[in-house]
């Protein structure tokens, strides 16, 4: 799988051809895609908002699930870069999935597409996509099924740097439903290949994936010990919609035993920061006073998606150039 | 061999000061900002701030984003952040490269400025003059003209110290 996903992923140079997933990437594609957007940092101050690097370019915003954070800062990150943007919201409730995917992006290919950038309910759509388009068309993953969410572990990459440093000296955990989380898998992936010494997870075991001992990471089931000394704690929403069994007793329950509260972020060190991919169930997963504190990042991770998906889709064009076509 | 011209940087600096002084005086810009184009255009106009005595530190551009190649060679991996810590919005610009050769990287960086504000004046310093334009601009100062062959270029390493060399495309 991982090397199916480093071959559709890069060009012949090495460089990002698509972004579908952090696996098969390395170290210095992340810290260059880092440094790009600390570039793109400041510009919604200028009194004009824009660079006219993909001008001329067609991206679609082509989701097959709702969002509305995700989405729109793509639509920003798209329209900032000056490039010409359409989004499509298609339910995919009433068709059947492979043939109606499959026409959908035969039609859009055909409006001179350069850019889909595509969330989709099942696991390795994005992949699929990718695989399937004419070679022309890059394809940035914005969430597909339990598998990955790439853009947004990277800005929250780009929001621990901003606040952290050095990523070789931090403790960092992650707390909740890692088993419907499609962020927690491109988090942990990014947190070791930028060279994170201890990742942990912090979950009931109904919540945890099977396999999760494959990961490099640390797995605690209590709050006290997981959270004890860490630099960094994400927490992540409960996905109720994606809820089929009942893993939880109750939300009540949930929230005594892994809800963030003052109390137990006390066991982490004092200027630790707290995250939060949004939408936050508040009572549910992190206390109110939490959420709003100056130790939350919650609101500065929305600051740096923009700059962080200006820099994915400019750094994924930039490999369609014709230096970087075959030889 | 890689043709050294450090001994002669900083009489081109001194060079380029005088005639900047006596060129803003000649056409009465007074109170003007300097912004550098990275990385040469930076140092150069390091050097150039103190002797001019202006009162807003230097601004720089990375003109990375601006570009008109990116279809044809990408993005640069290296960009790094533009900063104008003033406003250009009616000031007079006087804007600093190390080397003017083909003009697309001053056309690039007149854009990005005016993504900033629109300036009263933009006056352009060069170390040295190149001249193979491809466009339409001419620097107002100007340290030294030279003729290169195709083969060659002009490379200016710094800040501490700037020297220029010039060296042959391999």
């Amino acid at each position: 799988m991982q090397n199916a996903v480093t071959n559709v992923q890069l060009n012949q140079h090495g460089q990002l051809r698509h972004f579908l997933s952090i696996d098969g990437l390395n170290k210095t594609l992340l810290e260059t895609l880092l440094n790009t957007a600390e570039s793109f940092i400041g510009m919604d101050e200028q009194p004009i908002k824009k660079v006219p690097l993909l001008r001329g370019k067609t991206i679609v915003n082509l989701f097959f699930e709702n969002s509305t954070r995700t989405r729109t800062t793509f639509e920003l990150a798209a329209k900032r870069l000056s490039a010409d943007i359409l989004n499509f919201n298609i339910s995919t409730s009433a068709t059947t999935k492979g043939e109606s995917l499959f026409d959908t992006l035969q039609n859009l290919e055909a409006m001179a597409s350069d850019m889909f950038i595509i969330r989709h309910p099942d696991s390795g759509a994005a992949h699929f996509i990718a695989k399937s388009v004419t070679p022309n068309i890059a394809i940035i993953n914005a969430g597909d099924g339990r598998h990955a969410h790439p853009t947004q572990a990277m800005l929250d990459m780009l929001s621990i740097r901003r606040h952290k440093g050095d990523f070789s000296k931090l403790t960092v955990a992650i707390v909740g439903d890692i088993l419907h989380s499609r962020v927690a898998r491109s988090q942990i992936q990014a947190l070791a290949m930028l060279g994170v010494p201890e990742i942990r997870v912090i979950g009931p075991k109904t919540l945890l994936p099977k396999n999760i001992e494959l990961l490099p990471i640390k797995i605690f089931h209590q709050m006290e010990a997981g959270l004890s000394d860490a630099d960094v704690v994400i927490m992540l929403r409960l996905q109720k919609e994606r809820m089929q069994l009942s893993l939880i007793p109750s939300e009540h329950e949930y929230y005594q035993c892994y809800g963030l509260t003052k109390q137990k972020l006390a066991y982490a060190k004092p200027d630790a920061i707290v995250m939060h991919p949004g939408p936050i169930n508040r009572g549910v997963e992190i206390e109110s006073s939490i959420a709003d504190s100056p130790q939350s990042m919650i609101l500065k991770q929305v600051n740096c998606s923009v700059p962080m998906r200006m820099a994915i889709l400019a750094t994924v064009m930039s490999s369609y150039s014709e230096k970087s076509k075959p030889s | 061999m890689p043709q050294n011209l450090t001994a002669e940087t900083s009489s081109l600096l001194e060079k380029v000061c005088n005639d900047l002084i006596n060129h803003l005086d000649e056409n009465q810009i007074k109170d003007p900002v300097m912004v550098g184009i990275h990385s040469g255009g930076v140092w150069v106009g390091n050097e150039l701030l103190p002797r001019l005595a202006l009162k807003d530190p230097l601004g720089s551009l990375d003109i990375s984003f601006y570009r008109d190649d990116f279809s044809q060679t990408g993005l640069n991996p290296k960009v790094k952040p533009s900063s104008l810590p003033f406003t250009t919005e009616n000031r007079h610009v006087i804007l600093v490269d190390d080397v003017i050769m083909t003009g697309r990287t001053i056309r690039a960086a007149m854009n990005e400025l005016f993504d900033y504000g629109r300036p009263a004046t933009i006056t352009l310093v060069t170390l040295i003059n190149i001249n193979a334009r491809q466009l339409p601009i001419q620097p107002d100062i100007i340290g030294k003209t030279m003729v290169l062959s195709p083969q060659e270029r002009v490379k200016l390493s710094g800040p501490n110290p700037l020297s220029l060399e010039i060296i042959k495309k391999t």
